[in-house]
């Protein structure tokens, strides 16, 4: 038990909470360009499953990560257009559609893998931690926040970037508005349809890039399911956060905390918890958030509903 | 006098007839749309397979057809088509609501540990009494499971999309627990329970096949929900709090409680599928005791419009593709799960030609 209250321990905790949240915070940022526009995307799952596979096909081809990662965006924006069309063209039911994505997400991956991959086991070249010179000398700190990859720490920029374009560019502001008041934009002679668009393509782009580091930044191999639920959780994530994108990249920390804890509880071999209660944690700890931090007040007023234009 | 009741007669006689002929052309149109989606979404799954270096006809040829082989295949397709109606069938119910309802999976899983709890522990009741008794526990457990995110949604707005979610990942972790530990059959090299006492057993509807009562069940309950949506008073609060709760309550109708059953109801139903699955197909629980019942389920229901009645036929349809696709991997090594594309394009078409049939209907 005594290895459990070191700082080490804390030290090697906090550098793992900050890895695995890493998809999570990607992801619910992204989600909440999209809902603050008015679209919820629960198709997020599927998307990141998109994201994950593109990203370990493009790189197992080119041996090239950020090519992968390249692809891991791309190929969730492909994914986010066909949500669009059908829920800002079409305006089809957006809980329906998502679905629907989510299950092509899980087919459309697994039956590739299974058709190409899953004989051949290969692994590939993930990317490597980037020791920052001296303050990965620190104490604690160095472990805890200087010896990751280049994609984890792009997590503060993204977090920064997102809160930036959304409150301080007239894009952030229209985007914001379109979510509250469509139809004011719409008066204003700018596209309600056009800026949902933009909203679901940064929140599906930001979702397959982080269903690519899990493949490029953190396991080596595609796993059919690999992202586990973490789309859903994004979703827990961006309610706690009350759709802020600086709030999801605290939660989302948080919840790689509960990740973190739960594989290194594991670890532990003194500890006589059955290991399924740890897994099961994420997904608990889930459901007391969205009881705990309900905040219906801060949703956006048009979330969820198609825009009928005069 | 007799002419004008002639001309009465006719009138009332040719707006009868054109009632009739609307009708009969509503219906051929609501038959078309889910019959054309399935089209589209089994033309996808060739191409898929054509792009793959697969034979796209297979999908035709085997996933289709192939799964009519002989008596014991048919029965087969049934096996599969009944928790595919039950969940269904259910789901009907909570999206009819508005209550979205993603969490199935977890139900059957919470129904199915229930089941074998009852079939394992107790011994010496009539076949009469514990057959019966396990599929009860089953369906109450699949409430009960559903109805934790019913209250958390009438409660604490919490929203049921991501809590049901949740609660599959939580039965599923629950059940793995479970067969390893505590309700674990020490004998047996493979994480499994205990066998269920042969009086705990879904009676079976032929010798030969491994096919029993539940598709009976399921084809009745079917039935008596679609009933009790369109006829019952409940039913038709259930609708109204599912178009427009507001509406709902200012005239006086419950919301919360309306919620509840409606959740209850589709978790009841996937909780006797779980039952069934180990009382009637494997007689024990294990980890993976469905392949995803509780998700085909969403795409049944859609594709059945949310009329349970239709769910009948949805969830036969699906039923045949996955006996289908399991050949298809057999005989071909095509990935068995292909048949989650065609679900998804299922649902998609099925939203895209709704959409359809609403421009037409202005335009015409």
């Amino acid at each position: 038990m005594d290895d459990i209250i070191s700082l080490t321990f804390l030290a090697t905790l906090v550098g793992a909470a900050w890895r695995l949240a890493t998809p999570l915070i990607f992801a619910s940022i992204g989600e909440v360009f999209s809902e603050r526009a008015g679209v919820l995307n629960i198709g997020l799952e599927g998307t990141m499953l998109v994201g994950a596979f593109c990203g370990f096909a493009a790189a197992s081809a080119t041996g090239n990560i950020p090519l992968g990662l390249f692809a891991g965006v791309a190929g969730g924006m492909l994914f986010g257009l066909v949500f669009a069309f059908f829920t800002i063209t079409i305006k089809a039911d957006q809980i329906v559609v998502g679905a629907a994505l989510n299950l092509l997400g899980m087919g459309l991956t697994a039956f590739l893998f299974r058709t190409y991959y899953v004989s051949t086991g290969k692994g590939i070249e993930i990317a490597q931690p980037v020791h920052i010179p001296w303050l990965r000398e620190l104490p604690f700190l160095g472990e805890a926040f200087f010896r990751q990859n280049l994609i984890v720490y792009s997590t503060i920029l993204v977090a920064i970037l997102a809160t930036l374009v959304l409150y301080r560019t007239s894009f952030g502001l229209t985007l914001r508005a379109v979510g509250e008041h469509p139809k004011a934009v719409d008066v204003a002679g700018r596209s309600v349809l056009g800026y949902r668009y933009a909203a679901v393509l940064v929140g599906t782009g930001l979702a397959g890039l982080g269903g690519a580091f899990l493949t490029l930044g953190h396991s080596n191999q595609f796993i059919e399911g690999i992202t586990s639920g973490r789309g859903f959780i994004a979703l827990a994530v961006v309610v706690f956060a009350r759709w802020s994108p600086i709030g999801a990249f605290f939660v989302s920390l948080l919840f790689g905390l509960f990740y973190a804890l739960q594989l290194m509880l594991q670890a532990q071999a003194s500890i006589v918890v059955p290991y399924q209660v740890l897994q099961a944690l994420p997904y608990i700890m889930t459901i007391i958030t969205l009881v705990v931090f309900r905040g219906k007040g801060a949703a956006p007023s048009k979330l969820g509903q198609p825009y009928e234009m005069r | 006098m007799a002419e004008i009741n002639q001309g009465v007669r006719e009138t009332v006689n040719s707006q009868a007839t054109q009632a009739f002929y609307r009708t009969l052309s509503q219906c051929a149109i609501s038959a078309l749309t889910p019959i054309a989606a399935v089209l589209v979404a089994l033309a996808f799954g060739a191409a898929l397979l054509w792009l793959n270096g697969f034979d796209g006809s297979d999908v035709v040829t085997v996933m289709v057809l192939g799964s009519f082989q002989d008596t014991r295949s048919v029965g087969e397709i049934l096996l599969k088509a009944t928790p595919l109606i039950l969940i269904g069938a259910g789901l009907c119910v909570a999206f009819r609501c508005s209550i979205w309802n993603i969490g199935a999976e977890g139900q059957l899983y919470v129904g199915a540990i229930a089941a074998t709890l009852v079939g394992t522990s107790i011994d010496g009741l009539s076949v009469w009494v514990h057959a019966p008794l396990v599929m009860l526990v089953g369906a109450l457990a699949g409430a009960a499971w559903a109805g934790i995110a019913g209250y958390l949604k009438v409660r604490f707005q919490a929203s049921e999309i991501v809590t049901t979610i949740m609660l599959n990942y939580i039965a599923l972790i629950l059940t793995s627990y479970l067969v390893t530990g505590p309700m674990r059959d020490a004998s047996a090299a493979y994480p499994q329970s205990a066998r269920l006492v042969r009086e705990a057993w879904t009676p079976r509807l032929v010798t030969d096949l491994r096919l029993h009562i539940g598709i009976l069940v399921a084809v009745v309950l079917a039935v008596a929900l679609y009933i009790f949506l369109r006829r019952s008073s409940r039913g038709f609060a259930l609708r109204v709090v599912g178009l427009n709760p507001h509406a709902a309550r200012y005239a006086g109708m419950n919301v919360a409680r309306n919620v509840m059953i409606a959740i209850c109801i589709s978790g009841a139903m996937a909780g006797l599928a779980g039952a069934f699955e180990v009382a009637g197909v494997t007689r024990r629980l294990y980890q993976n005791i469905s392949p995803g019942y509780g998700f085909e389920g969403i795409a049944v229901a859609l594709l059945a419009g949310n009329n349970p009645l239709a769910a009948i036929l949805s969830g036969g349809l699906f039923a045949t593709l996955r006996s289908g696709s399991e050949v298809l991997q057999i005989n071909s090594q095509v990935p068995q799960v292909l048949v989650l594309v065609i679900q998804g394009i299922v649902i998609l078409s099925v939203v895209a030609f709704a959409k359809l049939r609403d421009i037409l209907r202005i335009v015409a």
